[in-house]
């Protein structure tokens, strides 16, 4: 047998190029997308019956900026509330005694387990089992007694049903943060004479905060979506105020349009933050390359995925 | 100031002792890992342990600064319980703030170093002087540079402990635990998560360590190390000391077939 040379010239390696192989499907599948993208945004832009004048007009609107702002501060008074009610939830469930730890896990199983909606309503009709709140102290009598109805405004009752609801998530996400710091870190800390109280403040927390940040900037996107059910009890947040708009102009699309274009506004704003909140508290982790929006840019206009160059 | 009993007389041991344990027991469950253990540590003097895995001799060391409550036996450091208070002839156990201030004067050093990743070697050095003996910021900073110094990284005083090979984060370590002043220092297999290589620079830190008159208690597998600093080398297995005295004359010609078995493997 004889082996067939190909060719007699010297080839010099330096000058031999790759061709890059051709993906046709996946040039199908982009032109398909880019049309499809198209149509949608021709059809907002020339039906007329987006009213897109009308939006613009509303989306500065006083009822509607108030109903933004209600809105956020439920959004931030809940997630406080969530933050620390979770927090101390997390901590009885990691207790070794049985008597925090079930009552807690209890609390979790009751308040994850049903939904928001659900329990909107149900704490709005306390009234209807719970006539007075009273603290009587025997011996001297009645200190003070106030009518539930008084009490249950619909902006407690939303503070105090979503805030509950979003406790047992944030009770899991403290949890789970908290038991992924190494067992050592807290042996460490007490061999050099730290406190229970100062490790978990200094040391363990600091750790855990890596691992809950992210989850709980969802839960702060998701719970800023879930509000809007409080307009079911008549909250005038911004749900509530835009419907109240369309109630008597009957301009229903537009309105939803300016309430979805401010809840995305609020949510990017919000994704922002969460970007920067996450990087300080990996500061040990990431060499920092560039901004988050070069990061994003760079990679939006990105046809192939980066290829390793020999 | 010093509020910390001395209890020596009264246990007839010896006022020089820095640790002093006595008929140590400790049990898991139905598993009693500590069957009766001994031992005495001058102040000033390197002890060194050795044995199989299971043997208990970690467990041990960290009965000795309270990590684990020991089950029956005397245990004295400089004189005075870690985790109780005598009183009446009964032991009161302490609550978890007064267990600290008697953990900060008795270091340690672990085997997975243990360092604090979100702060940086310096930071690491600095915040239980600072938050825990509430020492002046300049002042801990300057005994931590000085600690730093001394372990050869100074000029890594603002890297992470991840940016740092494992014989460099064992050496913040010690500095980290050196950095409190500590009356004994407690060294957990100390080597054994290290790369070959990098095993000598942390022994050569101990070893000036030793050379300094600072009393430790070493869990270790460096025999060479127990042979060349150790004052008395102890051997452990099954929960029990079975053979302990000079290193030289034990590693020469252990008197226990069990020691001269594993003696035979480690060397």
């Amino acid at each position: 047998m004889t082996v067939k040379e190909e060719g007699r010239q010297q080839i010099d390696p330096n000058t031999l190029t790759v061709v890059p192989l051709r993906h046709p499907w996946r040039l199908t599948a982009v032109v398909l997308v880019v049309v499809g993208v198209l149509l949608i945004v021709r059809s907002a832009i020339f039906n007329p019956n987006f009213q897109w004048p009308v939006v613009a007009t509303y989306l500065f609107n006083p009822l509607i900026m108030n109903g933004l702002g209600q809105t956020i501060s439920l959004t931030f008074i809940v997630m406080v509330l969530a933050i620390v009610g979770g927090t101390i939830a997390a901590l009885m469930m990691l207790s070794p005694s049985k008597l925090l730890s079930i009552p807690a896990m209890a609390f979790v199983w009751l308040f994850r387990g049903t939904p928001a909606l659900v329990q909107l309503i149900l704490w709005y009709n306390l009234s209807l089992v719970i006539k007075n709140f009273s603290l009587w102290i025997p011996g001297y009598g009645t200190v003070f007694s106030v009518s539930t109805n008084d009490v249950m405004t619909p902006m407690v009752a939303a503070v105090v049903a979503l805030s509950l609801h979003e406790s047992g998530y944030m009770a899991e996400i403290v949890r789970g943060g908290l038991k992924s710091v190494n067992r050592g870190q807290g042996e460490a800390a007490a061999c050099l004479g730290m406190s229970p109280g100062l490790s978990l403040r200094r040391i363990i927390l600091p750790q855990a905060m890596r691992m809950i940040i992210p989850p709980t900037g969802n839960e702060t996107i998701n719970l800023l979506k879930t509000t809007s059910l409080v307009s079911i009890i008549a909250v005038g947040d911004l749900l509530y105020s835009a419907q109240s708009i369309y109630a008597r102009t009957f301009e229903t699309m537009p309105l939803l349009l300016v309430v979805t274009f401010w809840y995305l506004a609020v949510v990017s704003v919000m994704s922002v933050a969460q970007y920067y909140l996450e990087r300080y508290y990996s500061r040990d982790e990431t060499r920092h390359q560039g901004g988050a929006l070069a990061l994003v840019w760079k990679n939006v206009f990105r046809f192939r995925k980066n290829e390793v160059v020999a | 100031m010093n509020t910390v009993a001395t209890h020596h007389s009264r246990f007839g041991v010896a006022p020089t002792t820095m640790v002093y344990a006595a008929g140590i027991r400790k049990s898991y469950g139905n598993l009693q890992v500590l069957k009766g253990v001994d031992l005495t540590v001058p102040v000033g003097s390197v002890a060194c342990i050795i044995g199989p895995s299971g043997s208990g001799k970690s467990t041990f060391l960290r009965c000795i600064n309270h990590l684990e409550e020991i089950n029956g036996g005397l245990l004295l450091v400089d004189g005075d319980f870690v985790g109780y208070r005598l009183e009446d002839n009964k032991l009161h156990e302490l609550p978890p703030s007064a267990i600290c201030k008697r953990r900060a004067e008795i270091g340690m050093v672990f085997q997975q170093f243990n360092l604090f990743p979100h702060l940086t070697v310096l930071e690491n050095l600095i915040e239980a002087p600072i938050r825990v003996r509430k020492e002046p910021a300049a002042k801990a900073t300057a005994k931590a540079m000085a600690l730093l110094d001394r372990v050869g990284l100074a000029d890594k005083r603002h890297a992470f402990p991840k940016q740092l090979s494992g014989g460099q984060q064992q050496r913040v370590a010690i500095a980290r635990a050196l950095a409190m002043s500590p009356k004994v220092l407690l060294f957990d297999e100390p080597t054994s998560a290290l790369d070959p290589e990098l095993v000598g620079e942390v022994l050569e830190v101990m070893k000036d360590l030793a050379k300094e008159g600072i009393t430790m208690i070493v869990v270790t597998h460096e025999i060479g190390f127990a042979r060349e600093v150790a004052d008395q080398l102890i051997f452990m297995d099954g929960g029990i000391v079975v053979e302990s005295g000079d290193p030289r004359k034990m590693i020469a010609s252990p008197k226990s077939p069990r020691t001269k078995e594993f003696l035979a493997r480690v060397l």
